[in-house]
């Protein structure tokens, strides 16, 4: 520290404002290494060391309004914990670590190396988070006309996520300077939002809210809404004629009652506070006296009106604040009137940013409908994927199978262990695929020989039975991969969405499955209608005799079929195991929806079933979006309605009529 | 032909002669009486399993007899549990509640002791506030009124809506799977005014039994599921040995002819779906105090499945075949899981039981359905040396329920 | 001779298949009659619409001398109404008795309560016997059902019609399978319950359809080709047509 006299004669104290005076005119001449911004640094040296959020303010904004051409260097410094002080003569300087124990010091002014000192004479300042957002704030005028884009986008970037007046000024300042197009975009467009929330004079806020009424964006929201938002105040007499009002109340109305108005009334101190009934227990409670209170034997006081008697006794005497009559409620709110009042005084900057989020709501809403039809697709694409290998083996043959969901567990499983073997995420999957399909072709064929092929025409047995396979599946899964969730990791090129707009926008991974689920869709059609496989199945499940004595192996076709049906799953379950955590309840939590789509779609044909996946799919969305909170409600909600469907449709959407569907 | 009930069905006899013996031994091997020999949890056991048969009883009614293969018969006895619990948590609470009001300086209000019970039962999900469902939970009467009325009613309702419409074989199996999943996410719901996930919990507190130590009163729970069952299985006896048993067996193997007989075929499935949601909401409501806790995890769609594991397992169309397949299958599953079991080495790896154990009962049961779809029940016919009728490998009837020739044995 | 079940005008198709085209039939109270026609003809058919098995597209079906319809009507109330249906295939309850089978069968309140409470009055059971005679099964009571032989499961179930005390009888290819002897008491049977009530019999078979010896329709592509005796329609152009022309 300097030697700072706190007394001494006129004389001294003459010379002292002296050598101010000329501090400030000559500021080179003070001495060979202080140069302008180390007397500037000097001059705060009290709040910098300090080092407090609440008092740093005017140490940052000098250093910033200095226009020295190193103040973006020392803020840069400051806000990187790079500002050294030499404790010998209070100097500061940025500091660069040579070893733990010795640093170089560097003067800001000149850049000039000033020499190595050890860390013990040096004392670092290092400002906390909250000064160092002061600091960045204060950054971003420089930021803005940084030669390095980079620098300029996050500038930019930290603006958008939190705007503030300051900033308006420099960034107009430096749009003209702009040579970077899309830099230029951002300027121009962050200007507008600007303008928009700190503009001087209305004109130009309007101005600015009528050009961006047609941006969906959320930013302009997020500027559009603290413009509308209002408070409810209470006013004694008339409203006021110098308050931006948003809306009238009028006690007793839809959505303010009196009690609201007296609430309100009480929280703005215009009223007295009504007496709760906790407040009655608690003042009987401090005035028994004798196994009574307010006169009342304390016995009785379970009773609530014996109670308010108890009260009023101790009102009138003084022990108790008296209650508020209803009568003195009326007359209260009869003295005032209530309005919604804007934060915003501008009347007419509300008005247009009214205005201007109605147009946006109102296009948000469509954006919001396109939105939740592409959800629910991409849902209904999931139920297709996991039940076309049901449509198969329960729509085609017949056979219930409950281990499917356990099928697809298998497929999430087998697409997890090739990824640990091949780490390459876009490799792994294109081995995983047929990899999951020829394991659940497998295991499919081995549950066909070995189990249901002796249960053909005993369908409640057949589910008894593949239930048995189902939970020691489910068990085998656990004790091998543990019940913890293992990752499938899909590869870089899955990740990130498809964005339309703010509200538009759906993930790649979504409408890679939705693309599966067609693929799927083509294979199976093609299977079932133009290969001799397909003709077979048709044949041996329509006519099992018939079909023998034309030479086809039923045995054959059967484990074939249910074979292929097992390895969709398998297939299916790494596309669910890529946006769902693979698990051994996996297969579990898809069995039942899979099994109603396969039955609300009608069994036996699979455009049922991409019927049925489409309803379920966009009814399940349809409530959720009713009902955003509650995604278990919106399943409850859409198994009820799958029950109550299927009494006005038994056989599906697209039933089998007559004889051939038969009993 | 005018016989008595008894000897018209021996079985009833050896049956009630066994479940009394069983009930005397655990009486008198219990801590309560003095001997110790088996520990208060282990009578708990039994008396919950008592229950499960119970359950497993009225499964069989519906399955084994009538062809309905339920997957929702756990979802009924559930209901019975939450049914029950809810009177068992109010009147704990407010017992609780009580005494803690009692200390304060002011005698509470009666809005003020059902507030503080409201924060106690409901602060876990956030709220404090009495759903209108419990507005019948501080009468006992009425909550066991509803103990029978909840899955009676649900099961009319669900019951005449599915077999209107004709629904049969997997198809009403699949939908009754999705009523009990329905039922269990329903649940799950902090807002369905059940607690949640939570469950109802302390149920095996009984109010106003609180000086009875939980040994005395787990072998009254003991007897009280030994009744219950006892009733049950006469009630079960009595429906089928008629021709009511004629009629819902003949709906089991060919529903349509049954038809032409000009029995109207719903009413009938209706009654004995009805009845046994019934059954199996009583069994609940005596399952429930003695396990504790209640949560909706319980109901869901795996645990009725089980149900009809056992019944399966014991021998389906058989009453004490599905007695026996309950009491065998859920106490060697709670030895298996409760580590009981000793490791099996086998060198390379050993086998621990409580992993490998579901892995067992899945695998055996395949081989149930496959190798013996008689059940344990078909040990008794080897032993009374009982013909099945010979039908050269044909089923007995083409409905889906219909029961296979090796079944047939009764 | 009065009228007992008319059917006018019905039809019905499957999936653009007509199987059963305006077809018009009338039986009187107490007559037997014959239904005969190539595969296909609609005979089966026919009989799931009188039972209420399948709702035709068009036309009327109605019964006795009230007019009522028994359109909309389940299987179950059209059984009480007094039609009985014998199935193709001898469909008995195998697992339960003869005894059981009949007493199931035999006319009494149907209401589930009813029939809980229900146990065989004396009078029942000497009904049973009764019809056991009538069957020849007297012996076989006591025997479970599915130990039967093919034949004794036909007649069980004619029994069984019998028991419900209908006012017509659908007998669909009661001779199937069985020896001539069989076939002689199956048409003893048939002959003496026709006596008191209205009997079709839809039969392949022309040699039991003689000893029948009563009028018959020949259906063809789901509707009447000829009706009358069974030299008249033998002797039908038509007729000899659709059956040589096979």
């Amino acid at each position: 520290m300097r030697p700072f006299p706190l007394l001494g004669t006129p004389e001294q104290m003459l010379r002292l404002i002296m050598a101010g005076l000329m501090l400030l005119a000559l500021p080179f001449a003070v001495s060979a290494q202080e140069g302008p911004m180390q007397a500037l640094l000097q001059d705060h040296a009290e709040i910098i060391v300090k080092n407090s959020r609440k008092t740093i303010g005017p140490a940052i904004d000098a250093v910033a309004a200095s226009g020295l051409p190193q103040a973006q260097d020392v803020l840069q410094a400051w806000q990187a914990k790079e500002i050294w002080q030499r404790k010998s003569d209070g100097l500061f300087f940025r500091g660069e670590k040579l070893d733990s124990k010795t640093y170089r010091l560097l003067d800001f002014d000149s850049g000039a190396d000033t020499g190595t000192f050890p860390k013990n004479e040096l004392k670092q300042i290092k400002p906390n988070s909250g000064i160092r957002a002061l600091i960045g704030t204060a950054l971003v005028q420089f930021q803005l006309t940084d030669p390095d884009p980079a620098r300029r986008s996050a500038a930019l970037t930290s603006l958008e996520r939190d705007p503030e007046a300051a900033a308006l000024a420099p960034l107009r300042a430096s749009i003209d300077g702009e040579d970077d197009a899309a830099l230029k975009a951002r300027k121009l467009r962050l200007e507008r939002l600007l303008t928009m929330a700190f503009g001087q004079g209305d004109a130009e806020r309007v101005a600015a809210i009528r050009s961006m009424s047609g941006d969906l964006s959320v930013d302009v929201r997020a500027t559009l809404n603290p413009l509308v938002t209002s408070t409810r105040r209470a006013f004694a007499g008339a409203l006021p004629r110098d308050v931006n009002i948003a809306k009238a109340l009028k006690p007793g109305s839809e959505g303010f009652t009196q009690a609201d108005a007296y609430a309100l009334l009480v929280t703005q101190s215009r009223a007295p506070a009504q007496v709760t009934a906790a407040e009655v227990r608690d003042a009987l409670a401090q005035n028994i006296s004798g196994g009574r209170a307010g006169g009342i034997p304390v016995a009785q006081l379970s009773d609530p009106a014996r109670r308010l008697e108890a009260y009023d006794v101790l009102a009138e005497g003084g022990l108790a604040p008296p209650r508020v009559s209803p009568r003195q409620k009326a007359e209260a709110i009869a003295a005032h009137s209530f309005a919604d009042v804007y934060t915003e005084p501008s009347a007419a900057v509300t008005a247009a940013a009214e205005q201007a989020l109605k147009g946006i709501s109102t296009r948000v809403a469509v954006s919001q409908a396109a939105d939740l039809t592409l959800d629910a697709l991409s849902l209904a694409s999931i139920y297709f994927l996991a039940a076309i290998g049901l449509a198969i083996t329960f729509g085609v043959m017949g056979v219930i199978n409950m281990a499917h969901g356990e099928f697809i567990m298998m497929g999430a499983y087998t697409g997890y262990v090739v990824q640990q073997i091949i780490p390459n995420h876009t490799l792994s999957i294109i081995v995983a695929i047929p990899m999951a399909f020829a394991v659940t072709f497998a295991a499919g064929v081995a549950l066909e020989r070995l189990v249901i092929r002796w249960l053909y025409n005993r369908p409640l047995e057949t589910l008894l039975a593949t239930f048995g396979i189902s939970i020691a599946l489910q068990q085998l899964a656990k004790n091998i991969f543990g019940t913890q969730a293992r990752p499938l990791t899909s590869p870089g090129w899955l990740d990130g969405a498809w964005v339309v707009n703010d509200v538009i926008s759906i993930s790649y991974i979504r409408i890679a499955i939705f693309v599966l689920a067609l693929i799927f869709l083509g294979v199976f059609l093609f299977i079932m209608n133009r290969t001799r496989l397909g003709l077979e199945t048709r044949a041996v499940t329509q006519n099992r005799r018939m079909a023998a004595s034309m030479g086809i192996n039923p045995d054959k076709v059967n484990m074939l079929t249910f074979g292929i049906g097992s390895g969709i799953a398998g297939i299916a379950g790494v596309a669910i195991g890529l946006f769902a955590k693979v698990t051994s309840e996996l297969g579990s939590d898809y069995i039942v929806q899979s099994f109603m789509t396969v039955v609300v779609g009608g069994v036996g044909n699979i455009w049922g079933t991409l019927a049925g996946a489409a309803m379920i799919g966009f009814f399940q969305k349809g409530i959720e979006w009713l009902n955003p909170s509650n995604t278990l409600a919106a399943q409850t909600y859409m198994i009820i309605f799958i029950i109550l469907f299927i009494q006005f449709r038994p056989r599906g959407i697209v039933a089998l009529r007559g004889r051939a569907a038969g009993d | 032909m005018q016989k008595t009930f008894v000897s018209r069905n021996p079985s009833v006899l050896i049956f009630l002669a066994a479940l009394g013996l069983f009930t005397l031994f655990v009486t008198i091997g219990s801590e309560a009486v003095g001997t110790g020999l088996i520990s208060t949890s282990f009578v708990k056991t039994l008396g919950k399993t008592l229950c499960l048969c119970l359950a497993a009883l009225a499964m069989d009614l519906v399955w084994g007899y009538c062809g309905i293969l339920s997957l929702g018969h756990f979802a009924f006895f559930g209901l019975g549990g939450y049914m029950v619990g809810m009177w068992l948590m109010y009147e704990r609470t407010r017992d609780i509640v009580t005494g803690a009001l009692a200390e304060a300086p002011i005698p509470p209000t009666d809005q003020e002791i059902v507030d503080a019970i409201g924060t106690q039962i409901f602060g876990v999900v956030g709220s404090n506030e009495f759903p209108l469902i419990w507005s019948l939970a501080d009468s006992l009467v009425l909550q066991l009124m509803l103990v029978v009325l909840v899955p009676g009613l649900l099961a009319l309702v669900f019951g005449w809506l599915a077999f209107r419409s004709r629904v049969t074989g997997v198809y009403l199996s699949i939908l009754t799977q999705a009523m009990t999943l329905a039922l269990a996410l329903y649940l799950f719901q902090n807002d369905s005014g059940l607690r949640g996930n939570n469950g109802l919990s302390g149920l095996q507190n009984i109010p106003g039994l609180e000086t009875v130590p939980q040994s005395v009163l787990s072998v009254w729970f003991l007897w009280a599921s030994a009744l219950a069952l006892a009733l049950g299985y006469l009630l079960a006896v009595f429906i089928t040995e008629g021709k009511f048993g004629s009629v819902i067996r003949g709906i089991r193997d060919d529903e349509a002819r049954v038809r032409f007989l000009g029995y109207p075929v719903e009413a009938y499935k209706l009654v004995i779906f009805a009845a046994t949601a019934c059954i199996a909401g009583i069994a609940g409501a005596l399952y429930y105090p003695q396990a504790g806790i209640i949560n909706p995890a319980e109901i869901a769609p795996i645990a009725s499945i089980y149900l009809a594991v056992w019944v399966a397992i014991g021998g389906r169309g058989r009453l004490y075949g599905a007695v026996i397949g309950a009491a065998f299958v859920s106490l060697v599953s709670s030895w298996f899981t409760g580590g009981q079991a000793p490791d099996l080495p086998l060198g390379f790896y050993t086998v621990k039981w409580v992993d490998w154990w579901l892995v067992l009962l899945g695998l055996s049961f395949v081989l149930v359905t496959l190798f013996a779809p008689k059940g344990l029940g078909g040990l008794v016919d080897l032993w009374t040396n009982r013909r099945s009728p010979d039908r050269h490998g044909a089923d007995l009837g083409p409905g889906p329920g219909a029961l296979r020739e090796q079944e047939a044995a009764e | 001779m009065n009228t007992l079940l008319e059917v006018s005008g019905v039809s019905v198709s499957f999936d653009g298949f007509k199987a059963i085209n305006n077809l018009s039939f009338a039986i009187g109270s107490a007559e037997m009659r014959a239904i005969i026609g190539p595969n296909g003809a609609g005979k089966t058919t026919f009989m799931d619409i009188v039972t209420g098995k399948t709702k035709p597209d068009a036309g009327r079906v109605t019964w006795a001398e009230k007019g009522q319809s028994l359109l909309g009507l389940s299987e179950a109330r059209i059984a009480r109404e007094g039609i009985g249906r014998k199935f193709q295939k001898p469909t008995v309850f195998e697992d339960q008795s003869v005894q059981d089978n009949l007493l199931m069968a035999l006319k009494n309140n149907r209401s589930p309560f009813a029939v809980l409470f229900y146990r065989p009055a004396r009078a029942h059971l000497a009904r049973v016997e009764e019809l056991a005679e009538t069957i020849g099964l007297q012996d076989q009571l006591a025997r479970k059902s599915g130990e039967l032989s093919h034949g004794q499961k036909q007649w069980l179930e004619i029994g069984m019609l019998l028991a419900q005390e209908p006012q017509l009888l659908l007998v669909d290819e009661p001779a199937a399978g069985m020896t001539p002897a069989e076939r002689e008491h199956t048409t003893a049977i048939l002959v003496e319950a026709a006596k008191t009530r209205a009997v079709v019999v839809v039969e392949h078979d022309m040699e039991f359809v003689r000893r029948l010896d009563c009028r018959v329709t020949v259906l063809h592509e789901g509707s009447v080709l000829a009706e009358g005796s069974l030299d008249h329609v033998t002797k039908n152009p038509d007729v000899i047509d659709v059956y040589l022309g096979r």
